[in-house]
């Protein structure tokens, strides 16, 4: 048993979660994720870890409730129990002195992508984080970025916070004035394919953390392999992070919707698989 | 009880274990085979003429007392063949249950020359129920030596080299990758062959021995193998098994509907996708068309668990004829009882789809060629052959590559180009100081009873090292 040392919501559906997970936290390097297990019955889930306290003996995570098990998981109160939490899991991102990084986060995607950036910045990159939200109560993370040192960039899709649209706006906008080394995004299927395509005909190097459905997390079951340059590839070992143009964005999309039918029972049921 | 002469144990004929129905098992979870009766078990150890010599235990792996235990069946003495047993194996009521007997122990009995060998597996089983069902042949721990062992992977070469070294009084530590130990025990053979009480009660034997069994601890992610042997561990074996699993490589493999044998069996082993209200599915079979390719028992078990998640229709696709599976054949019976059907000689060529569904699978027949390497006839297509299978699902089960993780984080063990790692086969000393390996890790994916009687040999090998150790430093 994991135990849970704080529970606190940070935008509205996502949580926080302190968890004490001493091997994770002593192994753990930007990149990597755990995979969770929220009781004896439970499935096992793959979430980023955002941060670690190796000293402490403890490791940051932020869900998004968006099914089941990561409702179930946004519901564990400070001084619960989770079952498991195994990691650190996956290759850590690559972290060099690029130059100028621009590094994309769309929705929770941003917890996915700070502790790539914030270690960019501390290897003597210049960081520019760009992070795109609904609206201004779902930016996260906006402190943390700055605190890091990281130039900030809020995009909102109504416009209540920082500037009106999609992240490509001001990504376009931040390769047109500046010169952008590499660019790191992580978020919906959707965002990351966009941000591909910007940064496409200029060829910068792009990489994006993938996300597919994972059961092991080791290597074993082959559920999350993608396309990467026609290549099958597994996330959870050779991931989770690929080159942005060689990764095939439409067989990830279709793969994570296979169980859509059950989860969408099981949530309105409050049952894992109320269908059957 | 008295006497038999040689001859007359020789007319006994073998007994059979009774199986359920077909038609009644093949929608449940239930075990298959029921065990001997008392009866029948005490019939079939007389069957056994107590060999001198006994060429039986040569084919047993990690050489159990075949010829010994036996005739205490035979005489009612359950007790003592549940202690002699449990000395010798450390998980019985598994091998009892899915070892190759017919290719290992049985294939040597010298009744099996000129007539069926002694059931030698079903006694096993016998004796390992009885004794779990009676609380009997449990280890004691004995005296500490102050050694500690690492081992990683809690399948059976981990859990056998971890039981052998704690009856030597070694304190050991096993980390296991998954939620749960038992490796292929756990997550592959499923529970209607090998039901997970029954592997529960074997590793609870263990953890009794004292045994420490750290779930969720992925060596090499975590913890590296140097951090082990730096943090007081005087050895390291490594028993993680063979995982990557191997895809077709034909246009398809990526639709919905496509599974490996591994994440297939992995959710309903494991996740129990089987019970109602699971919360790590597998797609909807009530009804479906399911093909699995291959032909080993992964295959078969796949097929097998198809059935009872409710498909309508489960065929096995094989290159080569059913002559040349490398299933255990009465497996193959069973599940061509259970109405799983079987085409040989075809191999898939595209699977289809629309909208990222699959929907059908491409395939070629195939004809007999040369023999290869394998000494088994080399599958050959036959052009324009091709033919169209609809199919809902499609589960690949064509083997396993080893798992990459130990390879990429541990420099200095050695690996074959396959990728398995080098250990000596009579010891699983590596070249790496102060590791050993065995299973499915160094031989690629084989059997429950290779990766046990590997994980005993490394055993010996690691406390005479331990031993000498000690000596050196006395003297
Ligand atoms: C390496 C990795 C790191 C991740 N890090 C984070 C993180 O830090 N924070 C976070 O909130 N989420 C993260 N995710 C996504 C998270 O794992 C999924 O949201 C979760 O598995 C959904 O489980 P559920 O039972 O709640 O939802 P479900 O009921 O299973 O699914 C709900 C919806 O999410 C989709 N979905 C299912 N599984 C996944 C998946 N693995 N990834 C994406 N979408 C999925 C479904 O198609 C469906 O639309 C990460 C995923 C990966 C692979
Ligand atoms: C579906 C199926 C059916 C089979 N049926 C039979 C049968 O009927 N009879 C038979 O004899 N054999 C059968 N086999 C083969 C047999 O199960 C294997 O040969 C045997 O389990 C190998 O044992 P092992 O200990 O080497 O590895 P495994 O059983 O694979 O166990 C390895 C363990 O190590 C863990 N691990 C991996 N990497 C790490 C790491 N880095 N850190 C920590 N832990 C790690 C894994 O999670 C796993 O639990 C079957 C196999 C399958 C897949
Ligand atoms: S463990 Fe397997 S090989 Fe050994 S005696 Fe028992 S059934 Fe035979
Ligand atoms: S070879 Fe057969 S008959 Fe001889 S001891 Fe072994 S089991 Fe008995
Ligand atoms: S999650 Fe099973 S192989 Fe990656």
């Amino acid at each position: 048993m994991f135990s849970v040392l704080d529970t606190r919501p940070v935008a509205p559906g996502v949580t926080r979660l302190e968890i004490a997970a001493p091997r994770v936290a002593r192994f753990w390097k930007p990149g990597q994720f755990v995979i969770v297990r929220v009781d004896g019955e439970g499935e096992r889930i793959p979430l980023t870890v955002v941060d670690a306290d190796p000293a402490a003996g403890h490791i940051t995570l932020i869900v998004q409730a968006v099914g089941y098990t990561t409702r179930r998981l946004s519901q564990v109160p400070t001084g619960g129990e989770i079952a498991d939490v195994v990691g650190p899991l996956g290759r850590p991102s690559e972290i060099e002195a690029f130059g100028h990084v621009a590094v994309v986060g769309g929705g929770v995607g941003t917890a996915v992508a700070f502790p790539t950036a914030r270690a960019l910045q501390g290897a003597g990159n210049r960081v520019t984080v760009i992070v795109g939200a609904r609206t201004a109560a779902h930016v996260i993370l906006a402190d943390e970025i700055r605190d890091a040192g990281c130039d900030l960039i809020v995009a909102t899709e109504d416009g209540s916070a920082g500037v009106k649209g999609l992240v490509t706006g001001p990504l376009e906008e931040l390769i047109e004035a500046d010169i952008v080394d590499r660019v790191i995004a992580a978020g919906p299927i959707p965002m990351m394919r966009a941000v591909a395509e910007t940064t496409r005909s200029g060829a910068i190097p792009t990489m994006v953390s993938l996300n597919p459905i994972m059961v092991d997390g080791t290597g074993m079951c082959g559920g999350c392999r993608v396309r990467v340059g026609g290549e099958m590839k597994f996330a959870c070992v050779d991931g989770p992070d690929f080159d942005a143009h060689l990764v095939d964005f439409d067989g990830l999309a279709r793969r994570n919707r296979t169980y859509l039918e059950f989860e969408r029972a099981a949530l309105e049921a409050d049952m894992p698989m109320a269908a059957r | 009880m008295k006497e038999l002469s040689t001859r007359e144990r020789m007319q006994i004929p073998r007994q059979a274990m009774p199986v359920r129905d077909p038609a009644e098992r093949r929608r449940d979870f239930e075990e298959v085979a029921l065990g001997l009766t008392p009866e029948l078990a005490e019939r079939e150890a007389m069957r056994c003429i107590l060999c001198k010599r006994p060429p039986c235990i040569e084919g047993c792996p990690v050489r159990v007392r075949i010829d010994q235990f036996i005739p205490l069946v035979a005489s009612g003495d359950l007790a003592g063949a549940a202690r002699m047993l449990a000395e010798d194996n450390a998980l019985p009521a598994v091998c009892g249950r899915v070892c190759p007997q017919e290719t290992q122990c049985e294939e040597l009995c010298v009744l099996g020359r000129k007539g069926l060998p002694v059931a030698i597996g079903a006694l096993e089983r016998y004796v390992a129920d009885w004794a779990r069902e009676h609380g009997a042949g449990r280890q004691a721990p004995t005296a500490p030596t102050g050694h500690r062992i690492a081992v990683v992977g809690a399948g059976p070469a981990g859990l056998t080299c971890a039981s052998d070294l704690a009856r030597l009084g070694h304190e050991v530590t096993i980390f296991e990758a998954l939620h749960e130990p038992g490796g292929v025990l756990a997550y592959g053979i499923p529970r209607f062959r090998l039901p997970r009480d029954i592997v529960g009660a074997e590793i609870r034997a263990l953890t009794d021995l004292g045994v420490e069994i750290v779930t969720d601890a992925v060596i090499g992610m975590a913890e590296s193998i140097d951090d082990l042997l730096a943090g007081g561990y005087d050895a390291v074996f490594v028993g993680v098994g063979a995982g990557l699993p191997r895809f077709l490589d034909v246009p398809g493999e990526d639709l919905v509907g496509v599974y490996s044998a591994n994440e297939f069996l992995t959710r309903v082993n494991l996740m129990k996708a089987h019970q109602a209200g699971a919360a790590t599915p597998v797609i909807d079979l009530d009804g479906a068309r399911v093909a699995v390719f291959g032909g080993g028992n992964t295959a078969v078990d796949a097929a097998r668990t198809a059935v009872r998640l409710g498909a309508a229709e489960v065929a096995m696709l094989y290159r080569r004829t059913r002559a040349e599976m490398p299933a255990r054949a009465e497996e193959v019976e069973h599940a061509l009882e259970e109405g799983v059907l079987l085409t040989e000689q075809v191999a898939p060529v595209e699977l289809t789809g629309t909208d990222g569904r699959l929907e059908g699978v491409r395939l070629l027949r195939m004809e007999q060629g040369e023999p290869d390497e394998s000494g088994r006839r080399r599958p050959v297509e036959i052009p324009g052959s091709e033919f169209d299978l609809p199919i809902d699902l499609a589960v690949v089960a064509i083997g396993n590559a080893p798992n990459p993780i130990l390879r990429r984080t541990t420099a200095d063990l050695e690996h074959t180009k396959w990728g398995t790692l080098v250990a000596d086969p009579d010891t699983g000393e590596t070249r790496k100081p102060g590791v050993w390996a065995g299973g499915d890790i160094v031989t690629g994916g084989a059997t429950v009873i290779l990766a046990m009687g590997a994980g005993r040999r490394a055993a010996q090998a690691i406390h005479r090292h331990l031993t000498a150790k000690n000596d050196l430093e006395a003297g």
